[in-house]
């Protein structure tokens, strides 16, 4: 084949200079991004949608329907009268979505600056850094949105919502992964290697995935020590999924209110993060 | 001498005090050069001479600190991602996608300039079969040899059939077969009027690909021209290598350094520069010298850089 055919050179005086060559909206390159994270996504959904499943249905089986059965013959007073098995379904719900996310924003990051390059490939065609940040987060969202609406399936199927206010869960896990996954991603564009990550999660998540009020309400923790969980952005997510699932979001709107607040401004704070750390790390 | 090449042919990439600095440390000092349509230009010179800066600046990933640059008549600093959607950039370390298909790669890649699918894949199959790489075009990338990714890598830049190709250091790390494989497919595209730039610290490599280049060392440009032109400037038609046994050389005591115009002493070896190499060679032998090997040969540009710098281009 002739190189003709691989390569049509330029027509003199078209797209060689200024006027000629195209302008491409912001959204298009974000878009591209996000396409790309797609095409990655066709080699793996089958394990991924399968694991999504599996998890909520293992955690459900063993903490809601084992480990409750204990406590519901003892009284769900402290559980605000309902079975523990609605106590606890919306709350892993977000606490859930918030775990994956977290690796949503460490490992591709990780991939996107160093191990494969992606971000530096697309940066070089016409996608700018805010473009490629968009498409991450984009990207997270959906992940974030699908495992919240399989962990609903699986709830729903268990019997375990109370309302059809779980279906609003789905949404405030959403919110809940970006207010986590942005700054995350921020912090994961400056770094090497998984170290950082491990510290992470050994001494961040999992401590939040334990204490905030996903198992046992916080009102359980000693009074000097519960305004922590006001600091730690996983329950004002847990607490509102919740509230949302038994339907009583009415009892105290406030503090409702301070979730969404909460949640709304760790999640744009960390996008703003994430977008001023991309083009820094990529403009250079 | 003149930074600009034929005046008749529009500039594609003119630079003006281009200056690139990361602190206090200067990349890039306040080079001048143009690139004219339809040329092939390079920039040869030794790992950190600041090829790479320069090339991230032309491709608008690296803001210019100082000076001026304008890159298909626009400011890279105000137009950076229209400008990219007509470059082409191969650099110098691999960003394929690993985890996905030969032909994955080059779609995907189409589709970061906008092209429409069915569009993205015709242009892959046309690239795939200049890149001889159709057969390979549903298996992974990860066990392609380097020489398969480097022409899978020039594929892709070639997707957005660009009005610049850059290539930032092409053949560094391949074996001999594979860059005279990825030279052919460069001269073809050459031959086709594409708009060539590359970096090299190969002088074959630059006499093979280049019309016009510019040697640089430190930050700098230290010359410009054909590489005929700079060969002729710089050094004379032949050199005679004389090795000596060892401990030898460093008693001649000069008895060579009128056989030549110059005079190059290397560790292992004198590089006499003349214009009849085999009469140097015939003159140290009537005063009685007897180097153990003799090489007589053409001046290339690796003399014109050592007689420049004082320094060889791979060390």
């Amino acid at each position: 084949m002739a190189v003709a055919e691989a390569f049509r050179p330029p027509r003199s005086g078209r797209h060689l200079t200024g006027p000629d060559v195209p302008r491409r909206h912001a959204l298009d390159g974000a878009r591209a991004a996000y396409e790309h994270q797609l095409l990655l996504y066709r080699r793996t959904w089958r394990g991924s949608i399968f694991g999504n499943f599996a998890q909520p249905v293992l955690f459900l089986l063993a903490m809601g329907v084992g480990l409750g059965s204990f406590v519901d013959r003892a009284g769900s007073s402290a559980m605000g009268g309902v079975p523990y098995l609605q106590f606890l379904a919306p709350a892993l719900l977000a606490s859930t979505v918030m775990q994956g996310s977290v690796f949503e924003a460490t490992f591709p990051v990780l991939a996107g600056f160093h191990w494969i390059k992606r971000y530096h490939a697309m940066y070089a065609a016409p996608l700018t850094p805010y473009a490629i940040a968009f498409g991450q987060l984009a990207w997270i969202i959906t992940r974030a949105t699908l495992v919240g609406s399989i962990f609903t399936l699986v709830v729903i199927g268990f019997g375990a919502a109370r309302t059809a206010g779980i279906l609003l869960a789905i949404p405030v896990g959403t919110l809940t992964a970006v207010a986590f996954a942005a700054p995350i991603a921020a912090l994961m564009s400056t770094q090497r290697d998984t170290a950082v990550f491990n510290s992470i999660w050994r001494f961040g998540i999992t401590p939040l995935f334990l204490f905030s009020g996903t198992f046992f309400p916080i009102e359980q923790l000693p009074e000097q020590i519960r305004w922590i969980a006001w600091l730690l952005p996983l329950w004002h997510g847990v607490d509102l999924a919740r509230a949302l699932s038994l339907g009583t979001i009415g009892d105290q709107p406030l503090v409702m209110l301070a979730h969404v607040v909460i949640l709304g401004a760790a999640a744009v704070g960390g996008t703003i993060a994430m977008f001023v750390m991309y083009r820094r790390q990529l403009q250079r | 001498m003149s930074p600009s090449a034929d005046s008749d042919r529009p500039s594609l990439i003119h630079a003006r005090g281009l200056t690139k600095r990361f602190g206090s440390f200067t990349a890039v000092d306040a080079i001048d050069f143009d690139v004219a349509e339809g040329e092939s230009f390079g920039f040869l010179g030794p790992n950190g001479a600041g090829k790479t800066s320069t090339m991230r600046m032309i491709g608008c990933v690296s803001p210019v600190t100082e000076g001026t640059l304008r890159v298909l008549d626009l400011d890279p600093a105000t137009d950076g991602a229209r400008i990219r959607g007509r470059l082409g950039v191969v650099p110098q370390q691999d960003t394929l996608d690993t985890e996905l298909s030969v032909r994955d790669n080059l779609v995907i890649y189409g589709r970061y300039f906008g092209m429409r699918r069915a569009e993205a894949g015709r242009r892959a199959s046309e690239l795939l079969e200049f890149a001889q790489l159709s057969e390979r075009a549903n298996d992974k990338v990860e066990p392609l040899s380097g020489g398969m990714k480097r022409r899978l890598t020039i594929a892709r830049a070639l997707i957005n059939e660009p009005s610049i190709l850059l290539l930032d250091e092409p053949t560094t790390g391949l074996d001999p077969q594979a860059r005279h494989l990825l030279w052919e497919r460069l001269y073809r595209l050459k031959q086709q009027g594409v708009t060539l730039v590359l970096t090299t610290h190969y002088m074959d490599e630059a006499e093979q690909l280049c019309d016009r280049l510019v040697v640089m060392d430190k930050a700098k440009i230290a010359a410009e021209g054909s590489p005929r032109e700079l060969i002729e400037r710089y050094s004379t038609r032949e050199v005679a290598e004389l090795r000596f046994p060892v401990g030898v050389q460093e008693g001649l005591d000069g008895q060579l350094d009128d056989l030549g115009e110059r005079i190059e002493r290397l560790p292992d070896r004198l590089l006499v520069y003349s214009d009849d190499g085999e009469a140097v060679v015939a003159a140290a032998h009537e005063r009685g010298l007897r180097p153990q090997t003799v090489l007589v040969r053409r001046s290339s540009l690796e003399d014109v850089f050592l007689r420049l710098t004082g320094r060889s281009l791979v060390d």
